[in-house]
């Protein structure tokens, strides 16, 4: 029987990836992912869980190890945050172009500089264009569903592309919640060995990562690109499957009190929790506000989103992440996008904030839901507005 | 030519060794030219071909692979009798 228990979001991730029996975890430590990987190697050395624990140089190496690992068929995990997904850059198109199933647990964190080791979406962001999978977590028992049903999603036949799980680094990774860690028992039932046909195999040899002139490349583009569109119906019924199994269902675009909304706030990730608060406040006091949050990252559910916000004349989107000199944040340049061909599309206002670890409190949303609805009523001289910053 | 629909999952070849059928040797704008007699069959063009474009005839004298060679010219930097001498491609 599952049970409910108080402990550490990263211990939670560290569980998950026990309970998902990998075969091998390589990754170096940064701030905040650490705890994670140090529970791992606890359970390694501790023969608790059988794997392989490759202690790198680099992210950089972490990442090309889990090419490796994967390329042989090994259940593969990684962890890494800020600087270190920076580093890790280089190498993370490559198991999305090669389809080398794994699973990276990304602890979001600003980037330098000034050097920061607190929270926003900046390193996201750097990456959104890798070809990952990328989910985004809210709450300690979303990371410990998320990530187990990541290895499900990553390593499925129709699927085959890298997963990260994002999580905000310490509103997330560094808090103590109550999280129902799953049973080992369930967790088998629910996922599969992982049965990789392309395995590297000296019997039955292949190439992997080759090279590729101009009359192949955009062929091979192309045909990474719908396979990645074509993955959210299978991410779709794994988490249905999961919620069918364990009762907590998962959505690429969730929703609160949207329904008859005409003012929609649009968030992603750990600061959702705190913007239901402000949400609820301002239904009290009768105002038709509704809160939208995206959970999937990459492949982006246009359709979802649409259907989700039919009723909105108004959407305020926070982004924790700065495109210097963009049209928006990133994430409201992805809202703007998806609605701009529809008849009647409604006002989508961009707002940065939590930079760096700055909070967000559930007053800051309600004024941010003011101001949103002053620039759809009146017009902004701006692209997009930055708020909580001292004058 | 391929479409993007016959490309198999991950770009992955699997025909190992395939890359051998790729004519490198268009890349070339100069070609190596043995004076056999002055080779002394000593085998130092072949260790250093970084494209193992050079191999052996049955007599022991080197084999040029036109097919592969991309005309880098280290076989003729190498040779110490200067048997070797890269002559500009005209086609």
């Amino acid at each position: 029987m599952a049970k409910k228990v108080g402990t550490e979001v990263s211990f939670a991730v560290a569980d998950a990836v026990k309970l998902a029996d990998v075969d091998v975890i390589a990754a170096y430590p940064i701030t905040p992912q650490t705890h994670i990987v140090e529970k791992l190697s606890e359970y390694v050395a501790d023969g608790e869980l059988d794997a392989e624990y490759i202690c790198v140089e680099s992210e950089h190496s972490a990442m090309s190890a889990c090419c490796g690992s994967s390329a042989t068929g090994a259940r593969t995990f990684t962890a890494t945050a800020g600087q270190g997904l920076e580093l890790m850059h280089e190498v993370l198109t490559i198991p999305a172009s090669s389809r080398l199933p794994m699973v990276a647990a990304i602890c979001n964190r600003a980037l330098s500089g000034p050097l920061s080791v607190w929270g926003d979406h900046s390193d996201l962001m750097g990456v959104r264009d890798t070809g990952w999978i990328q989910i985004i977590a809210e709450n300690g028992q979303d990371v410990h569903d998320l990530t187990i049903a990541a290895f499900k999603i990553s390593e499925h036949k129709d699927v085959m592309f890298p997963v990260m799980v994002h999580m905000d680094g310490f509103h997330l990774t560094h808090v103590i919640e109550p999280i129902v860690i799953m049973d080992q028992e369930d967790v088998d039932k629910f996922l599969p060995p992982f049965e990789y046909n392309n395995k590297l195999d000296p019997a039955s040899p292949v190439s992997q990562g080759t090279y590729a002139p101009p009359h192949i490349y955009p062929e091979i583009k192309k045909a990474q690109d719908v396979a990645l569109v074509n993955s959210k119906e299978t991410i779709k019924a794994i988490w249905k499957e999961y919620g069918d199994l364990f009762g907590r269902y998962y959505n690429p675009i969730e929703t609160y009190k949207t329904d008859d909304a005409e003012t929609i706030l649009v968030t992603m990730g750990s600061f959702s929790e705190t913007a239901s608060l402000a949400i609820d406040k301002l239904r009290e006091q009768g105002k038709k506000v509704g809160l939208l949050r995206v959970r999937l990252w990459r492949p982006f559910p246009f359709a979802e989103l649409r259907d989700a916000a039919k009723s909105a004349k108004t959407m305020i989107v926070l982004d924790r992440a700065l495109s210097f000199g963009g049209p928006a944040g990133p994430l409201c340049s992805e809202i703007r996008s998806a609605f701009y061909q529809e008849k009647n599309r409604p006002q989508i206002i961009s707002f940065i904030s939590g930079l760096g670890g700055r909070d967000i409190d559930p007053e800051d949303f309600e004024a941010m839901i003011a101001r949103g609805e002053d620039i759809a009523k009146n017009g902004s001289d701006s692209e997009y507005e930055i708020l909580g910053v001292r004058e | 030519m391929l479409s993007w629909k016959d490309i198999p999952m991950g770009a992955i070849v699997q025909t190992p060794g395939s890359a051998k059928e790729y004519r490198t040797g268009d890349w070339r704008s100069q070609r190596p030219v043995w004076d056999l007699s002055k080779c002394i069959k000593c085998g130092l063009c072949y260790i250093y071909c970084p494209d193992a474009s050079i191999g052996w005839k049955d007599d022991g004298y080197p084999q040029w692979d036109e097919f592969h060679c991309k005309g880098c010219g280290i076989c003729a930097t190498e040779c110490w009798t200067k048997a070797i001498n890269l002559v500009e491609e005209t086609e």
